[in-house]
């Protein structure tokens, strides 16, 4: 059955239907609907819900808890996130699984509480200090937010990582018509064998990641670089938009792809062949697929709620095959369809 | 043939890294007793830290955390919420504990986590190289005050077991030593008392342990002992600070 709810409260009554009976979290706008939720939530299904001292705090909580094998959860915005770092590279480095929120806000510093994606290099690029990558899904509606935290959970425990949802402001505070019934229940959770429960009729074991000899720290790195290698053969996905006949494929995600999907209608409408490509995987980055639905196209326009993050990746990917132009408004500010068209007409299709 | 003495079950056989004449391997045996003697070894969920001690992981035999520095409280709670009838404790030094993570360990004795902390205080950064620690004593050199710590420039030490003793969701806090044997039965008890508390649900639970580092303070063994007794204790007075009702321990 169809309900309306918003963003932030269906992507935590999703993790509730996974299983997730811990969350660790500390207030900030615009992400507090997801731990009010779970405030409420959680005593009805026996799960816990703490509120930390501090988002450092929290991260940690979510360290200790992800090494017993449990799923766990937490969730924040920029300035949140930015103090989470430590805890996610020792998440990386010690290879638990976990799922972490981040409902992007304008920065840096302070910033605002108005929806962007600015954060896109904190969360695709490393983030924490240290070699590693974290699993970075964009969700494009309140019901693929749903969708999405389940197999955020799923992802986390098959590759033991921490798997990032990098949401927005918007995405976050939106209602949509959602169904969650469509989301199996899981109850009780998976046996491990790295998980740290007590060492009753077996070898003690250790949740670490230090390796204080250069050769193990090496070939520790190494493990982590398969792994990573693995995920980006299997992972990258995307979800393609008209661009058949496409002579200008747009690419963006999350709520910029949404309005840039607006652009591509109203630019066909206008006779324009207009395309869009939506990185739904942001790490593993979707490159061959970006390739595959561009192979037609003479232009490339990359819409972004920021100054030029993913661009980036669109130019690695396309290694100056074609031209690859930017449209971002940030700061809490949105694209709209009529500049984003304005634009095109400039640029010429 | 009776065995009379014998390693504790609760440590591995792995050759502890410390400087000759540290007490951390006094503590560790401590705290290794009292698991065995409590019988929760199989049970227990240990968290290390960051400094001297960060490889107590590799020592004690039960399933172990490392945590981030100053965080192992935090961890310790992730724990304990996931696993409440497991035992948790962690173990820090000073620089861990009262300095970077002084925030963790203060919100989870105001929580009344049901934990069991083993604070290792020797008034320096042991690992790092022996700078100053927000416990170094005012005049105390070390690398980071080549002229003795001045209270003009980095303040007074804390004390956090008295800090921590204020909190209403600590249940049991004591400041003990282990520089002469008298004091190290006393710690013993105290440590053992500690982890009774946490079985007994009774909330967050500390032992302070004052402890020497000759290297960094710059002595041999037994005159960090002899320094631990004439400097450390009148800045830092053993006793409870905070009493479990069914408290059998006595430390003075």
């Amino acid at each position: 059955m169809k309900v309306l709810m918003k963003g932030n409260e269906a992507l935590a009554e999703a993790a509730i239907r996974a299983g997730c009976r811990l969350f660790f979290g500390y207030p900030i706008t615009p992400q507090n609907e997801i731990p009010e939720y779970l405030a409420r939530r959680m005593p009805e299904v026996g799960g816990t819900f703490l509120q930390a001292e501090s988002e450092v705090a929290a991260i940690n909580m979510v360290y200790g808890a992800a090494g017993t094998g449990q799923r766990v959860m937490t969730s924040s915005s920029g300035p949140g996130i930015s103090l989470k770092q430590e805890g996610i590279s020792f998440l990386a480095g010690a290879e638990l699984p976990c799922v972490i929120v981040n409902m992007m806000r304008g920065g840096p510093g302070l910033g605002s509480i108005q929806a962007s994606q600015s954060d896109y290099f904190q969360a695709t690029k490393g983030g924490g200090h240290g070699d590693y990558r974290i699993i970075v899904l964009a969700p494009g509606s309140v019901q693929e937010l749903a969708d999405m935290t389940v197999w955020a959970f799923e992802l986390a425990e098959k590759y033991t990582t921490p798997v990032m949802i990098l949401g927005d402001g918007t995405m976050g505070q939106m209602m949509e018509p959602v169904d969650l019934d469509t989301i199996p229940i899981k109850t009780g959770h998976s046996e491990f064998p790295w998980a740290t429960t007590g060492c009753k009729d077996r070898p003690k074991r250790i949740i670490n990641s230090l390796y204080l000899d250069a050769t193990m720290l090496e070939r520790h790195n190494q493990k982590l670089q398969r792994k990573y290698r693995l995920i980006s053969e299997e992972l990258p996905r995307a979800e393609a938009y008209h661009t058949d006949d496409a002579e200008l494929v747009l690419v963006a995600f999350g709520t910029a792809a949404r309005i840039a999907r607006g652009a591509v209608d109203q630019g066909r409408a206008n006779g324009l062949r207009l395309g869009l490509v939506r990185p739904i995987t942001l790490w593993p980055f979707p490159g061959e697929f970006l390739l595959a639905a561009t192979t037609g196209a003479r232009k490339l326009l990359v819409v972004e709620m920021n100054t030029g993050q993913m661009v980036e990746d669109v130019r690695l990917v396309v290694e100056g095959r074609i031209p690859v132009h930017f449209h971002g408004r940030c700061g809490g500010m949105l694209p709209t369809v009529k500049d984003i068209l304005a634009q095109i007409e400039e640029m010429g299709v | 043939m009776r065995t009379v003495f014998a390693p504790p079950a609760s440590l591995t056989k792995d050759p502890f890294h410390y400087c000759p004449g540290c007490t951390h391997g006094i503590i560790h045996r401590l705290v290794a007793e009292a698991i065995d003697s409590l019988d929760i070894r199989e049970r227990t969920i240990g968290v290390a830290s960051v400094g001297c001690s960060v490889l107590a992981y590799q020592y004690f035999n039960t399933d172990m955390q490392q945590a981030a520095h100053g965080r192992a409280p935090a961890v310790a709670t992730g724990i304990k919420r996931a696993l409440p009838g497991s035992v948790v404790f962690t173990y820090q030094g000073d620089g861990d504990l009262a300095s970077i993570g002084i925030a963790e360990v203060i919100h989870a004795a105001a929580r009344g986590e049901n934990i069991t902390v083993v604070f290792v205080n020797n008034a320096c950064y042991g690992m790092t190289g022996g700078q100053l620690a927000p416990t170094t004593l005012i005049g105390q050199t070390t690398t980071t005050s080549p002229g003795g710590r001045r209270v003009e420039n980095t303040g007074y030490p804390i004390r956090m077991a008295e800090m921590l003793a204020t909190l209403d969701g600590s249940a049991y806090i004591a400041r003990v030593s282990v520089h002469d044997p008298a004091h190290v039965r006393q710690a013993k008890k105290s440590i053992q008392h500690a982890f009774e508390v946490q079985l007994a649900g009774r909330g967050f639970s500390m032992v302070e342990v004052l402890s020497t580092c000759p290297t960094n303070w710059g002595q041999k063994p037994v005159e960090a002992l002899t320094w631990l007794k004439e400097k450390m204790l009148p800045q830092y007075p053993l006793g409870l600070f905070k009493v479990w009702e069914r408290s059998e321990v006595n430390a003075s």
